[in-house]
């Protein structure tokens, strides 16, 4: 069932990739880890989104805003292809990881998922315990020679995922147990225990209270050090404090993407200036 | 072009942590494509038994469709049929008098030596047969006497005159003509002797013997002296009776009950200890009940053995819970939108339920009652234990009347010593149970979609 | 005639009443104000009221009428002949309903026997006579009472509505009644047979020869369950091998493989399988799957029968497929997607997701079904009637006839033996063995199905 090259129209190579690094509004330019091209999405007959085209940058975060709908999501998983686990879903145009073209039938589909990660919406721990959570991808990907090394991941991972001092006398405890801030700071730490270059969060923050909120914030301000990090939220309070980047989506069309502060100051499209002011959201 | 713009940084390790996923990923596919083999497998197992189940019963059971049968000039000769004339009913003589003094005439013509009148035909539609009287009459089955005698009891009239008979081949020369055995078997092994089985060929031949549509499959009832005559009119009238008995006492009691239980009662120890119990009932082993029914309706109540009213009571009980949890489950698909509408409307409880809620859910209870109606038509375990696999010769007139089953028909067939005639006829009850058991379930789906669209 | 007038009499009862409930309430709401509840429902209640009544009378006759009937009976005929007892009084007695309903009977007729009959008849038009008029009368006493009891202010449709209430208890306590009648009749006749054979000898015994005896001398032969226990758990053994594998992974191909249209396609025809009644599987067992078997095993040099443990296993086996894999399926399906999702983006596969996730999550919904599949397998009678082979010894070889549990109720009850000697009881306490053995099972599965679902609700 994986046809990756059913999912996609053939792409020229006649893309001229406009840019090779982008502007991020703390620092000076960096290189671009992830191009998009005139990536369309259909859901059956229904097509979600537009000809979208979009550099990300590396070791920064860029924010996904919109109102619910907009085709963010939707955008987010074409990133690592989790949009091949829905039935009826086809993407054309063209998206790079380093700039390899993420749907060329030459690349496996693991190998992506392993070096772009993903946190989702709701906290989804696997009924296992704490470090069996976190063990997982390691396992699964063969990672860890042996026990040591596994138990050093597991416990690195949890340290970036600033859970280590929370959980560090419970490790065997299962990860359901855990508070829904917690679990989905399990969740960063089990996708970071994989080490990809690039994670992708979706809504990783709609379920939290805003203390909780607040931790995840605070961390992935810390993990944008390591990795390439792209964040969808509908609270643009979010996109704002944590992003360097932000694009704005609307109706499966990418209004327009830039700098954060540009952004949130002075938006080039009218569609922007009324979201970000509330006129519609 | 672009791996030249963002060279990989090899500081972080990625590049030897890129290589350990990439020397598992081969391993890790082939897996991946393993399982999904045993995946396929697995479905093509299931499909396959059923296929090989259902290609089995219809080759086996479809040739015993089409019956051997003998179709001869009959003379009904009055020097070898000599009795009285048949007795009238005379003033002043009593109905125990008169079914008597019938019964005395009906003894004669009984007594007649039929088999003379048979043999004389046969011999006639295959002159100069080496078969003596006891080779000939095998190849006939044993009715055909009987059919006679019946023939001429019904009209006297016919004495001395010649008719066209058709009558059933015996079993084993049924099997003979249709190579259910090997012909090449020795003597000893034959069912039949060798100048019975030339007699058949040469009957077979000559046109005397056809294969004809057996409808008396479907007419006759159960027989064991003449095996090839043998049908299933009785057992499908008993399991009628039967699902009568279900669909008049399991239905009503089963809607009303999950009524209650979903609608009415409190929530509370009580009724979670009748839900756990309705739930335990339905995966009960079906042999349970034919104890219960055994020890409660037989032995305790005194209701007589074999009866399809007792067998009815039996798979009533068993067809209840699937009844109330199908009930149920679609009393609970109603939207509660609908019972505060009506409650909102100053209707009472119980007005809500029968007026609103219930109808709602009709299609659902009815496909349930079908699906658990074949089912019972399908149960074969407790009847054995009430008496139900006695022989019986005869339609059940009543459902107090003794009487057989479908299923347990097929029961008793499969294990008739007549192995090569009975594995087909068996096989041919299976089909007609099994026709049953679809045109049951077609109806509900299709009642289900028609009733569904109306809403 | 006398049902038809039975019934013609409550039809009558009953449109009377509620006609009068009826219009009684429609003359006082147009002459006295606004009714509490509609006269439909005054109607109802009347013909409630009427009709109980009546129908006590009557099933009151239906209990002790033929016992009335038959002492009458006995009471005409000389004291010679109803001191006598068995076939010749029962004889005696039939005789004199025979000339009674004018059928008449064979030979002469005695003239006690006509007098009898005589008496006989004119006993049963009385007694019918004062039958129906006392249902009569009760329901036009319980009319009058309900006619009487009708105000503007009566709350018919409450007391209509209790009444209906009471109904549905009535039935929903059928379900109770039947398994308390279970418990009951089987601990009842096994207590008789423990009578006889001490439990002891029967729980650990390991002989069952439980001997034919037709002269009734008391208990003979050995009534050992565990051959037959032995023989129910390797052919449950043996079909939950064959049916957990193909169940399981038909479960998880068509729901995390399989694209709908296929879904929608195969999941029905593989659930025809459990439509097929029990004893298709058996016969298939015998004239297919036996033999089949019995040759394979030939060629590969081992010694199987046609009618064995394994023979009725595998098909019992293929009869659970389609009910492991429907329970395993809907168990999966409740596994949350994002699980799923969870461990797909991390770069697992689907089979590591399906080994390492899903079916871990599923596990206790998948051990629910395991059991209930089980507790069917031991109960399941007809395969193993025919196709096991019927021979109670204790053998591990699978290949080798066995008996089990229900092969042997069904054996000791369809025999032509006495209910009351041992060699009939024995099937109520091996029915009680198999209720006990089914019902931890089944209350087991039950539970923990049950909080599987609410975990996911």
């Amino acid at each position: 069932m994986h046809m990756p090259s059913e999912k996609i129209v053939p792409s020229s190579d006649l893309y001229a990739i406009s840019s090779s690094t982008v502007r991020t509004p703390d620092e000076s330019p960096r290189p671009v880890r992830v191009t998009a091209r005139d990536v369309s999405v259909f859901y059956g007959a229904k097509q979600a989104l537009f000809d979208v085209s979009i550099d990300i940058p590396e070791k920064a975060v860029t924010a996904f805003i919109g109102p619910s709908g907009c085709g963010k999501s939707t955008f987010l998983r074409c990133l690592n292809r989790m949009n091949d686990t829905i039935e009826d879903c086809r993407v054309n145009g063209r998206i790079e990881l380093d700039g390899q073209n993420i749907y060329d039938a030459a690349l496996d589909v693991v190998e992506l998922r392993a070096r772009v990660g993903m946190v989702f919406q709701k906290p989804n721990p696997f009924p296992k315990s704490i470090y069996e959570n976190v063990a997982y991808g390691p396992r699964i990907h063969g990672l860890a020679k042996n026990k040591a090394e596994l138990d050093a991941i597991v416990e690195a991972s949890l340290h970036k995922a600033s859970l280590w001092s929370e959980v560090k006398d419970r490790l065997n405890e299962p990860g359901t147990g855990l508070s829904g801030g917690q679990q989905q700071r399990l969740c960063i730490a089990r996708a970071i225990a994989v080490s990809p270059e690039v994670i992708l969060m979706d809504e990783p923050c709609s379920a939290l209270d805003p203390i909780a909120t607040a931790k995840i914030e605070e961390l992935i301000d810390e993990l944008k050090q390591n990795f390439t990090i792209v964040i969808v939220t509908h609270s643009m309070q979010q996109a704002a404090r944590v992003s360097q980047r932000t694009a704005f989506f609307h109706l499966g069309n990418l209004v327009e993407e830039g700098p954060t502060d540009m952004i949130f100051t002075s938006p080039g499209e009218k569609r922007t200036q009324d979201y970000i002011t509330g006129r519609f959201g | 072009m672009a791996e030249t713009l963002v060279p990989q940084p090899a500081s972080d390790g990625s590049a030897e942590r890129l290589a350990r996923i990439r020397a598992g990923l081969s391993a890790r596919h082939s897996r991946e494509r393993r399982f999904r083999f045993y995946g396929i497998a697995a479905i093509a197992a299931a499909l396959g038994f059923v296929a090989i189940l259902f290609t089995m019963i219809l080759y086996k059971g479809l040739p015993a469709f089409t019956q051997a049968t003998l179709e001869v000039e009959v003379f009904f000769d009055p020097e070898v049929i000599s009795v009285d004339p048949m007795p009238v009913q005379q003033q002043g003589q009593s109905q125990a008098e008169f079914r008597r003094a019938m019964t005395d005439w009906q003894r004669q013509a009984t007594m007649v030596n039929w088999n003379r009148i048979v043999e004389a035909a046969v011999r006639n539609a295959a002159p100069g047969t080496e078969a003596d009287s006891r080779q000939l009459l095998s190849i006939v089955e044993t009715n055909a006497r009987f059919e006679l005698r019946d023939r001429f009891v019904a009209d006297p009239g016919i004495l001395g005159s010649t008719a066209r008979v058709k009558m059933l081949a015996s079993a084993n020369a049924d099997n003979w003509l249709k190579g259910n055995i090997n012909r090449d078997l020795p003597d000893a092994q034959q069912q039949l002797a060798a100048p019975a089985r030339e007699l058949a060929d040469r009957l077979y031949e000559n046109g005397h013997i056809r294969f004809a549509f057996a409808s008396h499959i479907f007419t006759n009832v159960d027989s064991r002296s003449a095996p090839a005559s043998a049908g299933l009119a009785g057992a499908f009238v008993g399991s009628l009776y039967m699902m009568l008995v279900v669909i008049v006492l399991a239905v009503p009691i089963g809607v009303m009950s999950a009524v209650y239980l979903e609608e009415f009662a409190p929530k509370n120890r009580l009724t979670d200890l009748i839900e756990v119990n309705i739930n335990n009932l339905a995966a009960v082993p079906s042999i349970v009940f034919g104890l219960l029914g055994a020890a409660v309706f037989i032995n305790y109540f005194r209701l007589p053995l074999s009866a399809p009213l007792v067998g009815g009571l039996v798979l009533t009980l068993m067809t209840l819970p699937t009844v109330i949890i199908a009930t149920r489950s679609a009393l609970r698909a109603v939207p509660p939108s609908l019972r505060q509408a009506a409650l909102g409307l100053g209707a009472s409880k119980t007005q809500t339920v029968f007026h609103h809620v219930l109808p709602v859910t009709y299609p659902g209870i009815l496909t349930a009652t079908i699906i658990g109606v074949a089912q019972a038509l399908g149960e074969t375990a407790p009847l054995l234990l009430i008496g139900m696999n006695a022989f019986v010769a005869q339609i059940p007139g009543t459902p107090l009347d003794q009487s057989s089953a479908l299923p347990v028909q097929i029961y008793l067939w499969q294990g008739n010593e007549n192995r090569n005639f009975f594995e087909a006829r068996t096989s041919a009850a299976i089909i007609v149970l099994l026709g049953l058991m679809l045109t049951l379930n077609a109806i509900a789906i299709f009642l289900r979609s028609r009733l569904e669209r109306r809403k | 005639m006398n049902t038809a007038l039975v019934a013609a009499l409550l039809l009558l009862l009953l449109g009377f009443a509620y006609q009068a409930g009826w219009s009684r309430s429609r003359s006082l709401a147009t002459t006295g104000g606004r009714l509490h509840s509609r006269p439909v429902y005054h109607g109802s209640l009347a013909a409630i009221w009427a009709l109980v009544p009546a129908l006590l009378v009557l099933a009151l006759w239906t209990l002790f009428g033929t016992t009335a009937t038959r002492a009458y009976i006995i009471a005409q005929l000389p004291a010679e002949i109803a001191s006598q007892t068995g076939a010749a009084l029962e004889g005696a007695i039939a005789r004199i309903r025979q000339i009674e309903s004018g059928f008449g009977v064979v030979g002469e007729t005695a003239p006690y026997e006509n007098a009898a009959a005589q008496a006989l008849r004119e006993f049963r038009l009385l007694t019918f006579a004062v039958v129906l008029a006392s249902a009569a009368g009760t329901g036009a006493i319980g009319l009058w009472l309900a006619r009487r009891r009708i105000t503007t202010a009566l709350r018919a449709r409450n007391e209509v509505e209790k009444a209906v209430r009471i109904v549905l208890i009535a039935c929903s306590v059928v379900a109770i009644l039947t398994t308390v009648g279970i418990v009951a009749s089987l601990l009842s006749e096994a207590i008789r047979f423990f009578t006889f054979v001490s439990p002891a000898d029967f729980f650990f015994g390991t002989v069952w020869n439980p001997r034919f005896s037709t002269t009734g001398s008391g208990p003979s032969g050995e009534y050992g369950l565990l051959p037959l226990l032995w023989g129910t758990l390797m052919v449950a053994g043996i079909a939950i091998a064959v049916a957990l594998p193909i169940g399981l992974m038909t479960a998880i191909y068509l729901s995390q493989y399989a694209r709908p249209r296929v879904r929608s396609t195969i999941k029905p025809i593989v659930e025809v399988l459990a439509g097929i009644p029990t004893i298709v599987y058996g016969f298939f067992a015998l004239v297919t799957v036996g033999p089949f078997l019995a040759t394979l095993g030939q060629s590969l040099g081992l010694q199987i029968r046609a009618t064995s443990a394994l023979t009725a296993g595998v098909v019992m086996g293929i009869m659970i497929i389609p009910f492991i894999s429907s329970l395993s399926d809907d168990v999966i399906r409740q596994v949350p997607r994002a699980m799923r999702d969870g461990s797909l983006g991390l770069g697992a596969t689907k089979s590591e997701t399906i080994k390492r996730v899903i079916l871990p999550a599923a596990l206790p919904g998948i051990v629910g079904a395991f059991l209930l599949a089980v507790s069917r397998a031991i109960g399941e009678t007809m395969i193993v009637v025919l196709a096991a082979g019927n021979s109670p010894y204790l053998r591990l070889n699978p290949g080798e006839p066995v008996s089990t549990v229900t092969v042997t109720i069904v054996n000791q009850l369809t025999g032509d033996t006495d209910f009351a000697s041992p060699q009939s009881l024995v099937a109520f306490a091996l029915g009680l063995t198999l209720f006990a053995m089914t019902l931890v099972l089944n209350v087991a599965a039950l539970y923990i199905v049950r909080r599987y679902r609410e975990q996911y609700e």
